[in-house]
């Protein structure tokens, strides 16, 4: 038999195909303790311990309740970054989408706009934003990170266009309630929002056909279109509802802040993909989970908060995150190549 | 039909494409741009003024060099601003030190901790083949950390730079500042690295088709490292360049730089899926951004304005890159199916 024949055999040949797939050998409790998620838990629970000695404060319900603030904003937008990373795009407008998100709303009131009005003008002009970033990117087949690039200063840009070196301030009473409000005990409102979302994000993307379509159009975006998946159609929806999740948090940070500066929510974009990396999504497309996400987040979370009671200054946090995503990146890959190394013979 | 079939035709036809209507366009849109400021404000185009415009885009264009050579290898390198502040914090804290240090030291020191900024960025993408824009945005706030740590938060101004410090990048050789000097020095270099030497090609063939290269003998990832080394190196050398010539050094010098410098790559046709792109379109295209920036404040638009219409320009220029690469794309095909029916 030469190897032509058995090629040209295959597609007719009544060898059964292989239930399981090669890459998921073991039980699923198995499967778990070598996944990302359990390796983010662990740094999880190390940040945790480590906290807890370094600050008496650290373990106080309101206190940990409160630190939920200062990423709850962050981790609703990672999780629509996460489906646009695992389609094989990234959105970097996100934090232009917001200040101009919040730009609107701080001119809306200034008008005298009633509460339900400035959060519906925050989410429209998000998903309007996102809109145009589909456009680009689904309609006009730009690279979306060049693409958000230009967004990014475009939406922002307007922000400054209009507010100068001013900023809004004029937000009426009830409207603090979506970032400063708690709905049941030391629960905010932002943080069941948050949980809320995850669990939405978690179905979508793990139990419904368009969350796989999403992984699909990540691994091989030519096959995902021979295979009748509408590419285009689904990644403008993916910046759609990047640009509504990014108006979301424009209303949640507009309304803990209290004001509105053209300089809001600056940088915002490079946490947002670091919490979706560090959530084992895959940078390039393909593969990735929400729990991960949910977790880096926490991560993400504990770091800065633990930091923050040890009054240790906002860059040195980034300093931190930083080689954190650097070393729980590296780290694997490291200990993968040392393992694999060819033993020297004797 | 036999002279399209011909290799040396098909070989000129390929630099025209990806090369010279390229630069002829940014050069018209240049031209045009010039145009219309000098129809309101002739006093814009007078060789003095334009030479100044040059002068003062000097850093972006070489920065940009730099950029172009790892987009070139289809990475991203968003560390190249956090790179220039460390480096021009620890040459200006030195500087502030040791008043009587060489200016050659301290550049020296510049050129050195770039580059080795540069190839730990590269180490990282090489050896562990994590993926570039994940490595750079972690570095880049590591970067940007470090040259706080190093100045606690502080200040180096002007009165404790050393006049040689402040002097370099603004003594004039025949009335053309040396700031200018280098940014030329460094086309010239580029042009040689680019189009002359076995890295140049390499870079070009693992942003084209990095199996391909692989079988070709060229190593990806060496080539990629190599880019990043080249990049770090002149991010050092233009931290040097900023603090000397704003007169001041803080942990925030050229916050956000790193995106006008990709976006003058892209404006100059670098391609951000690699290995599509030039010397001359990159020098434009950070010209372009540079006119426009000089210009703004002299037709009376509000510095406000200046990001809103910086990024309508990139959006812009990113639509007629991605509508002229389809077209090339297709002259590709065209050509092909052309040789293989009429092998010569």
């Amino acid at each position: 038999m030469t190897t032509i024949d058995t090629r040209t055999a295959l597609p007719t040949s009544t060898v059964a195909m292989p239930r399981a797939i090669p890459d998921q050998t073991g039980s699923g409790f198995g499967r778990f303790l070598k996944s990302w998620e359990a390796l983010l838990l662990v740094v999880a629970a190390l940040i945790f311990i480590a906290n807890s000695f370094a600050s008496p404060f650290f373990l106080d319900i309101w206190n940990l309740s409160d630190a939920t603030f200062n990423f709850t904003e962050k981790s609703i937008v990672a999780l629509s970054m996460a489906f646009i990373i695992m389609s094989g795009e990234i959105d970097l407008s996100v934090g232009g989408i917001i200040a101009v998100a919040s730009t609107a709303m701080g001119a809306a009131a200034h008008a005298g706009a009633s509460v339900p009005e400035l959060v519906a003008i925050g989410l429209v002009v998000g998903a309007l934003c996102g809109c145009f970033n589909g456009l680009l990117i689904a309609g006009l087949g730009l690279p979306s990170i060049v693409a958000t690039i230009g967004t990014m200063s475009l939406f922002r840009g307007i922000s400054y266009l209009v507010l100068g070196d001013g900023s809004y301030k004029d937000y009426p009473t009830g409207f603090s309630f979506f970032g400063q409000g708690y709905v049941w005990q030391m629960i905010s409102f932002e943080f069941a929002t948050f949980l809320l979302l995850a669990v939405v994000a978690a179905v979508v993307l793990h139990k419904s056909v368009f969350g796989r379509a999403v992984r699909a159009i990540g691994n091989n975006p030519f096959a995902a279109r021979f295979s009748g998946l509408r590419v285009g159609r689904i990644k403008f929806i993916l910046f759609l509802v990047s640009g509504l999740a990014s108006g979301l948090a424009a209303v949640m940070l507009t309304s803990r802040l209290g004001s509105t500066r053209p300089s809001i929510a600056a940088g915002w974009e490079l946490d947002v993909v670091t919490i979706v990396v560090l959530g084992g999504v895959n940078i390039l497309g393909g593969s990735g989970t929400i729990g991960g996400v949910v977790i880096a987040a926490f991560v993400m979370g504990l770091v800065t908060y633990g930091l923050g009671l040890l009054n240790v200054p906002g860059i040195i946090m980034s300093i931190v995150i930083g080689a954190m995503l650097i070393t729980v990146i590296a780290a694997p890959i490291l200990a993968r190549k040392i393992s694999n190394r060819p033993r020297p013979a004797r | 039909m036999s002279a399209i079939a011909s290799p040396t035709a098909t070989a000129s036809a390929r630099t025209r494409r990806t090369g010279l209507p390229r630069e002829v366009l940014l050069l018209g849109a240049c031209a045009i741009l010039l145009a219309l400021i000098a129809a309101r404000f002739p006093g814009f185009v007078t060789p003095a003024n334009l030479a100044n415009v040059f002068n003062d885009t000097s850093i972006l264009i070489v920065l940009a060099l730099g950029q172009a050579a790892v987009i070139l290898t289809r990475s991203i390198d968003l560390s190249v601003a956090a790179n220039l502040a460390l480096t021009g914090m620890v040459v200006s804290l030195l500087g502030a030190a040791h008043p009587d240090m060489p200016i050659v030291v301290l550049v020296l020191v510049a050129l050195g901790l770039g580059l080795a900024l540069g190839a730990f960025n590269g180490l990282l993408v090489w050896k562990l083949d994590i993926p570039p824009i994940v490595v750079t945005l972690g570095t880049l706030t590591i970067y940007r950390g470090m040259a706080f740590v190093l100045s606690g938060g502080a200040w180096v101004n002007s009165f404790q730079m050393s006049p040689a410090f402040l002097g370099l990048p603004r003594a004039l050789i025949l009335d053309i500042p040396v700031l200018s000097w280098i940014a030329l020095a460094m086309i010239g270099l580029a042009l040689v690295i680019f189009n002359r030497t076995s890295i140049g090609r390499a870079w070009f063939a693992t942003g084209g088709n990095p199996v391909a290269a692989l079988y070709a003998g060229i190593d990806p990832g060496r080539a990629r490292f190599m880019a990043f080394c080249f990049s770090g190196t002149i991010a050092g050398l233009c931290g040097y360049l900023w603090v000397s010539r704003y007169a001041v050094a803080y942990v925030d010098v050229a916050s956000g730089f790193e995106l006008d410098v990709i976006a003058a790559c892209v404006i100059g046709g670098v391609s951000i899926a690699g290995g599509i792109g030039s010397v001359g379109g990159t020098v434009l295209g950070a010209l372009f951004l540079g006119i426009i920036k000089n210009a703004l404040p002299v037709v009376n638009v509000s510095p406000f304005a200046q990001m809103a219409i910086s990024g309508a320009i990139i959006i812009a220029a990113v639509l007629l890159n991605t509508r002229s690469e389809r077209k090339a794309g297709r002259i590709i095909l065209r050509n092909t199916t052309v040789l293989s029916g009429k092998p010569t």
